[in-house]
Formats: structure tokens, C-alpha cells, sequence
């Protein structure tokens, strides 16, 4: 039996070594990708994205256990930041969910960034497939916790959670460019300190800004997750935005979006690779070595490549 | 391929920062750690260390439960047959359970005085690599 086969069969050691191969960049594996790829697409995805310390990772373990009280089996991958000198990573996303690790219906996989930009690991959206395929019917997306940029999450899920928290004003700022445009449903969370109000009226503010751009308008949502306040209301509103998209038909629209820009994330790194190998590598440290010297500007080095390829 | 460790604490004891510290030097050889916090239980253990796959898993007792907690593991991988995984151990351990602990499947037992150098080194040697 292929590894795909025993995932679908929900052989979880099989599906934390597909994981792992497919981290590895594993080529061997491309068929039983495919095979999960053309079986799946049952799991509603969701992510979740904010600053560091916001409480994403308390919140996701409130979240999956409220799931698992309504019957919901749940996948989560947690994504931390890799060490850009070492390739190293501490990944300790698990010590706020241990109380479902022996649950058979969760399965909670920690994943290092590996030096990809935008908060997901380029493996994010294929290990959400293997949890998918292992019958999943929640999959929680932790993306890694930086700030402005850390939107690649959209490409991955369903539905976005942005939590902020209370008390830094600076923060709701800080997000706003890139975030505040992704977001599905916005939690406040640590909701008992003081500033809560303030926090919602300038989200409240941005958002009535943002209007209905994807036919959805973004709710606000106050939680304490320490204690599971607010919990129950946000997991409705969630499953309420799951509902919308499936009933409005904007799955199909969102579905065909993701895989457009998955396509063409891959395409540009196999095109990339592809172009540098045909250029000859020696070729193109002299190029670089010619920019660095302003010799010539970087456009121009493209142009030299691409040029080469008509010939 | 990044080695992957989980370093795990079962039993009571509060006392964390020498795994803290482990986990740290591993990160710095390189190597992605996943850290579960205080007080797991070997079942717990176990089935983290199937959901993360890891190579290793690294384990810190310093309540003196070593002899019952230590080998409660092996038997639960044993049990679900997994035989590929490098476990070790660290904490206050006496010498004399040593060996008892290296016959349980413990394939070496960190003290008090290891350098952080000599885990790295004995992990990097000892690995298994995924197949």
C-alpha cells in the first residue's frame, strides 16, 4: 500500500512521514501527492494569523477542543520561524495544545518555516492536503507570527482569523496594510485588559474602510482564549463564513484562486531553476559579479538571460 | 534534511531550563525542535513523536521517576513498533541506573557536566535517517 493509500486509510504515522517527505522536497512522492490532491478537498480550512504573543496558539487549542465537543475531527499545522543562520528551529507552538495530543481525532503537526518569507513553510499547502486525506474535517493553519507582509496564509485556507490584542494601539496600525485585507473574522483577544474598546473602534474604523471587497463582511469577535471565553460564538461565526462561502458559490471562485497562485508560485520556482541551469551557473556569478561591481544594473543581467534563451 | 528532535519532559518535576537549554543548542546545531513543555506523560510522548516524526526524542526528568517513566516510553514505541527512533535521556540520573536505563533502549543518558557539544555530537552520529 503507498503512503497516500494508508493516510486515506488513517495510518497517522504514514501521514507524519508524507509530511516529512514532503518537507524534504522529496520527488519520489509526486505521485501520492497527486493521488491526495484528486481525492480530497473536504476539509474546511482555516488559518490563523497575528503578531507574536497575540495568542494565536492558546486560541487554535480553544478552538480545535470546542470542534472536538461538536464532533469535528481536526488537523493543525503550526508554522514557526526557521534560524536564518542555522537552517535550525525551535518549534513550541504544541506546548499550549498538549491536552489533545493523545486525542485520535486531532492530529498536530509543528512545521519550521525553512527560510520561506510571508508566515507559511512552502510544504504548508501539501501537508494540508495529507490532513485532509486523513479525514480531517477541521484543518487550523498557525502561521508563523510576524506583521505586515504575512499574507501567503490566504493561499493556503478557507477562512482567516486576524488576532490582535488590546493595549497596543501601534499594533492594529502595524497590521494594517497587508492583514487587515485578509482577514475573514478579526479576534480581539486577551479581551479583560484594558484598551479592548479602543482596539475595536479603530478595527471597526478600517474595516468599515475595506467595505465588502470579497462579498463578506469581516466581523469582529472579543475573546479571552485562556479561559475559552468567546470561544463558542467565534467557532459559529467561523462555521457561519464556511457556510457563506460554500452557499454563495465563492468556494469554487476561491478554490480556482488558490490554485492559480499555487500553480504559479511552483511554475516560477521549477522556471527559475530551470532558466539558471540553462544560463550555466559560472555564467551567472559573472553576471552577479558585474552588477556588484555596477558594471551593469540588475534588469539588464535578466534581460542577458532571457536573452540567451531566445537565441 | 534538518534532524528532528522532540525534547519532552514526563513526570512532575517544574524544572525546565536544562531542556530549555538542550533544546537551544540543538536548534543551533541546525537541527528543527519541538518542544511539548512540563509535566507529559509517556502516552502523550509517544504520540507527539509520531505526529511530528521525529528522529529523536530527547528526554529530561529531574524527580527522580526516571526508572519508571524512561523505559514506560520505549515500551509504548515498542508497543507501536516504531524502532527507528534515537532516544535519550538527561536530568539527575545516578550512575548506577545507568545501566539499566541503556538495556531499556536508552541509547545514552546525559548528566550533570554534559556540554552541549557532546548531545549534538552523540545525535549526529547516532541518527537514523529517514527512509
Amino acid at each position: 500500500m503507498g503512503l497516500a493509500e494508508k493516510v486515506a486509510s488513517g495510518d497517522r504515522r504514514a501521514a507524519a512521514r508524507l509530511i516529512s517527505l514532503i518537507e524534504d522536497g522529496d520527488e519520489s512522492i509526486r505521485t501520492e501527492l497527486a493521488d491526495l490532491h484528486c481525492r480530497g478537498g473536504h476539509a474546511h480550512i482555516v488559518g490563523v494569523t497575528g503578531s507574536p504573543g497575540a495568542g494565536k496558539s492558546t486560541l487554535i487549542h480553544k478552538l480545535a477542543r470546542e470542534w472536538r465537543q461538536r464532533g469535528k475531527t481536526v488537523g493543525i499545522i503550526a508554522v514557526d520561524p526557521s534560524s536564518p543562520f542555522t537552517g535550525g528551529a525551535l518549534l513550541g507552538d504544541r506546548i499550549r495544545m498538549q491536552e489533545l495530543s493523545t486525542d485520535q481525532g486531532v492530529f498536530i503537526r509543528s512545521m519550521s518555516s525553512r527560510g520561506n518569507p510571508g508566515g507559511v513553510a512552502k510544504a504548508t499547502a501539501d501537508a494540508v492536503r495529507v490532513l485532509d486525506a486523513l479525514g480531517m474535517e477541521k484543518v487550523i493553519v498557525e502561521t508563523v507570527g510576524a506583521g505586515q507582509s504575512e499574507v501567503a496564509v490566504m493561499d493556503v485556507v478557507h477562512t482567516v482569523l486576524v488576532v490582535v490584542v488590546p493595549g497596543l494601539g501601534d499594533d492594529i496600525q502595524a497590521i494594517k496594510a497587508g492583514i487587515l485585507e485578509i482577514g475573514d473574522l478579526f479576534v480581539i483577544n486577551k479581551a479583560d485588559r484594558d484598551g479592548v474598546e479602543v482596539a475595536q473602534r479603530e478595527l471597526e474604523m478600517m474595516l468599515e474602510l475595506e467595505g465588502e471587497a470579497k462579498g463578506w463582511r469581516p466581523l469582529i469577535f472579543k475573546t479571552i482564549a485562556r479561559t475559552g471565553e468567546g470561544i463558542g460564538e467565534l467557532v459559529d461565526n467561523i462555521e457561519g463564513h464556511w457556510d457563506m462561502i460554500k452557499r454563495e458559490g465563492l468556494l469554487e471562485e476561491s478554490e480556482r484562486q488558490r490554485c492559480r497562485r499555487e500553480v504559479l508560485e511552483l511554475l516560477k520556482h521549477k522556471a527559475v531553476l530551470a532558466l539558471l541551469s540553462e544560463y550555466g551557473p559560472d555564467d551567472f556569478d559573472a553576471l552577479v559579479r558585474e552588477v556588484a561591481r555596477r558594471k551593469l544594473h540588475p534588469h539588464d543581467a535578466v534581460e542577458k538571460i532571457m536573452e540567451k534563451r531566445k537565441k | 534534511m534538518p534532524i528532528r528532535v522532540l525534547v519532552a519532559k514526563p513526570g512532575l518535576d517544574g524544572h525546565d531550563r536544562g531542556a530549555k537549554v538542550v533544546a537551544k543548542a540543538l536548534r543551533d546545531a541546525g537541527m528543527e525542535v519541538i518542544y511539548t513543555g512540563l509535566r507529559q506523560t509517556p502516552e502523550q510522548i509517544v504520540e507527539t513523536a509520531i505526529q511530528e516524526d521525529v528522529d529523536v526524542i530527547g528526554l529530561s526528568c529531574l524527580s527522580g521517576a526516571h526508572m519508571t517513566l524512561f523505559p514506560k516510553v520505549m515500551e509504548l514505541l515498542q508497543a507501536k513498533g516504531i524502532k527507528d527512533m534515537l532516544v535519550t535521556g538527561g536530568g539527575i540520573i545516578p550512575m548506577e541506573d545507568v545501566p539499566r536505563l541503556k538495556k531499556a533502549g536508552i541509547a545514552e543518558v546525559f548528566g550533570p557536566g554534559t556540554t552541549s557539544a557532546d548531545i549534538v555530537g552523540f545525535i549526529k552520529k547516532n541518527v537514523k535517517q529517514r527512509t
